[in-house]
């Protein structure tokens, strides 16, 4: 075995931790926060990929403006959700989750009867498709954009969380909605503009998803299990997701090298099963929150 | 009412027999089938793939190449003089509703033939009940072979005439060594099968053999396995949107198309144009069909389609043409079959059995000449290989001299030879409805 293979291995598993996490970013900001659990984001990631082809293909905007521009997007469209559906149902659990899995439906097959089924096309700059070399290490160029990107967004979400009046307003609507809402905190404002950060950032995912892969009305679909697994083995919290998607990659990426990819997932799936028996809240739960 | 032990004991009983004794009801081939054609009405054919879901990229182009080969043929006269009405039905890529939507076409709408299925796995789940009623279904695409029914007539290409000349051709032009990778499930395994055959033959050394789940989109440790074990040349049986991921991560990952070309079995026109022609250009498929084929009769077919109200993808591919052809066939059968045993008596397996040797020649088939092999009803065709090019369209490189052979049980000789009447085991024995 040479040690340049595991180290190419080792790199590998780093980016695939990169794409599960920013997957799951948006999710776990929606369910830490409102406690939601949106059965749409998968349909969301597709949004974005769509918004970026539609950009790109209508109007011409270069690829790297499309990102930003699908975070808008797609947040525009999680605000607009937020307020005509999600704010009704935020007692009942169960409600929103049949509810946002039928918003699911109708924006999967609301893009299929406008773009229609076949698959669009992502033109990204040449520079993109391309790797280059360190040493014995080939390193992919856009693996590499989506990490940094990964990077910059859990960072401004820190910044955004801990050091703003915003951050800690969420925080405390977190905690105890009632109790913050008597503090003279508009709680209804903090959960909309938390859901339409949620959907951004799963908007952003998409635009990338687009290049990495394909984009398809039911894109989403193989995206959204392995986020929610993040956001549950990270127990709902930024650090844990950051944790849970960080080991998960390296290990999907080891366990790859050493076998093959089909047993690599079975195995991942197998520990997480057995890490929810022992810690069924995950990582780093919220103690004493009650939901 | 009283529910004594006795009487339970005897309705139980009762129900056991009948439940154990189906063979009281089974019927004729005609009383199977339940309908009997009369002239003047339109004949009702079943179109069975998935609009929604995610089979729904190749599948909906199934559905529409049918449509338009029926509108085609019923502005010609029909089939046997009257026109055809296809019953279309959404399969939801869901493997419950084709069995469901099967029997709903066969009992309910009468059918007389069935259109169903890009997947070997949907056809494996219809199958049964296709034969149950020995009914009739057109498979309009590649598959794997080791199936031997009496119910069932195929016009893809089988593993056998898929990749026979595709190795030999990459081992001479680009070396010996190669990789396998592959989708998860039962054709890509048994293509692979049928390739170390022809490999062996050609010379070759497998490197490695890889298998990624089905929808799967991350492909980063496999292609650190194979920047290890460099090949010289890649086989690939990955499916649907996987297959582009693989291409575009091939190239994002620093591959060389020119030092390690891909030869594919899938990635026609349709996978190039959703991964960007720059992704695609210099890899290899082989396929019976190219939309580039240089001949009038494809021409015609490529012109017409576009043209019409079912073009609006803007492309024809193999498993397009292959589903146009089945129409044909049907037609071809079905009017031979009326010949013979007169049209009021046609059934589904009257069709079937008089599709043998059906010829569709090169003014129908955009390919060129293809035919229905006697024994297994699989389709006698000619592969061909094709290269990408930087527009997205491929140019034939190699063309098999002659038809090539359907041969479904090529790499298990062992279990025996498809005749028209069963798999023929060595020991002389028939085994009817083998899949």
């Amino acid at each position: 075995m040479e040690f340049g293979s595991v180290l190419n291995a080792l790199i590998l598993g780093l980016s695939i931790a990169s794409i599960w996490l920013i997957a799951a970013l948006g999710l776990t900001i929606i369910y830490g926060a409102a406690g939601v659990i949106n059965m749409a984001h998968g349909a969301l990631i597709m949004l974005g990929a769509y918004s970026a082809y539609m950009l790109q293909h209508y109007v011409g905007v270069p690829y790297l403006l499309c990102i930003p521009a699908s975070f808008v997007i797609v947040a525009v469209v999680g605000l607009i959700l937020e307020r005509g559906l999600i704010q009704y149902l935020y007692n009942r659990p169960l409600d929103t989750l049949l509810a946002t899995y039928g918003v699911a439906l109708v924006l999967v097959q609301g893009v299929r009867l406008i773009f229609g089924s076949d698959p669009k096309y992502l033109a990204v700059p040449e520079i993109f498709s391309s790797s280059f070399m360190i040493g014995s290490v080939s390193i992919s160029t856009f693996r590499v954009i989506v990490l940094a990107v990964t990077a910059l967004l859990v960072f401004g979400i820190w910044v955004l969380f801990y050091k703003t009046r915003f951050g800690v307003q969420v925080r405390a609507v977190m905690q105890n909605k009632e109790m913050a809402a008597s503090f003279g905190i508009n709680a209804s404002r903090v959960y909309m503009l938390t859901f339409a950060l949620g959907a951004g950032l799963a908007g952003v995912a998409g635009s990338l998803f687009g290049v990495l892969n394909i984009v398809l009305p039911t894109m989403g679909d193989s995206y959204v299990v392995q986020a929610f697994l993040m956001v549950v083995v990270g127990g709902g919290s930024l650090a844990g997701t950051i944790i849970a998607s960080f080991a998960s990659g390296e290990l999907q990426s080891m366990f790859a090298f050493f076998t093959n990819d089909t047993f690599a997932r079975f195995l991942i799936f197998v520990l997480i099963v057995v890490f929810l028996r022992f810690k069924p809240q995950g990582l780093f739960a919220k103690a004493g929150v009650r939901r | 009412m009283e529910f004594s032990r006795r009487k339970l004991l005897k309705t139980s009983l009762a129900a056991s027999a009948a439940i154990g004794m189906p063979h009281l009801w089974i019927p004729g081939s005609s009383e199977a089938w339940g309908a009997t054609l009369k002239k003047g009405e339109p004949l009702k054919v079943g179109v069975l793939f998935s609009l929604t879901g995610a089979l729904a990229v190749p599948e909906e182009d199934s559905t529409l190449v049918l449509q338009y080969a029926f509108d085609e043929i019923n502005k010609a006269g029909g089939v046997g003089g009257v026109p055809v009405e296809p019953i279309i039905v959404d399969a939801k890529s869901d493997f419950s509703v084709y069995s469901e939507k099967t029997k709903e076409l066969m009992l309910r709408e009468k059918v007389i033939a069935l259109f169903a299925c890009y997947t070997s796995a949907s056809r494996k789940a219809i199958l049964p009940t296709v034969m149950q009623r020995d009914h009739l279904l057109y498979y309009p695409t590649c598959y794997e072979g080791a199936e031997c029914t009496q119910n069932a007539i195929c016009t893809g290409p089988l593993a056998n005439q898929h990749s026979k000349d595709l190795i030999p051709y990459m081992v001479e032009n680009f070396g010996k060594k190669v990789f396998f990778v592959g989708s998860n499930y039962v054709w890509p395994k048994e293509s692979n099968k049928n390739a170390k055959i022809w490999l062996e033959k050609a010379g070759g050394e497998l490197l490695g053999e890889e298998y990624i789940p089905l929808g799967s989109s991350e492909f980063g440790p496999v292609l650190n396995k194979i920047r290890d074990a460099k090949p010289n040349f890649i086989f690939s049986t990955v499916v649907g949107a996987s297959d582009i991921a693989f291409h575009k991560q091939f190239k994002q990952e620093g591959f060389k198309v020119d030092q390690m070309p891909i030869a594919s079995l899938t990635t026609g026109e349709i996978e190039t144009r959703a991964m960007g022609p720059e992704f695609g250009a210099g890899h290899f498929l082989s396929a019976p069909y190219f939309q580039s084929l240089d001949n009038p009769t494809n021409q015609k077919f490529v012109e017409g389609f576009l043209k019409s109200k079912y073009g609006k993808n803007g492309v024809t591919h193999y498993n397009m043409e292959e589903t146009y052809l089945s129409a044909y066939v049907f037609k071809a059968g079905f009017e031979k079959a009326a010949a013979a045993v007169g049209f009021e008596n046609v059934t589904p397996r009257a069709i079937r059995d008089h599709s043998a040797g059906v010829r569709i020649g090169d003014d129908i088939s955009p390919e060129g000449e293809v035919w229905i092999d006697e024994n297994n009803f699989n389709t006698w065709l000619k592969p061909k290989i094709g290269q990408c090019q930087g527009d997205g369209t491929f140019k034939v490189v190699k063309s098999a001299d002659a038809q090539v052979a359907p041969d479904p049980f090529s790499i298990y000789p062992d279990l025996g030879v498809c005749t028209k009447d069963g798999l023929k085991a060595p020991d002389g024995k028939i085994r009817k409805s083998v899949i």
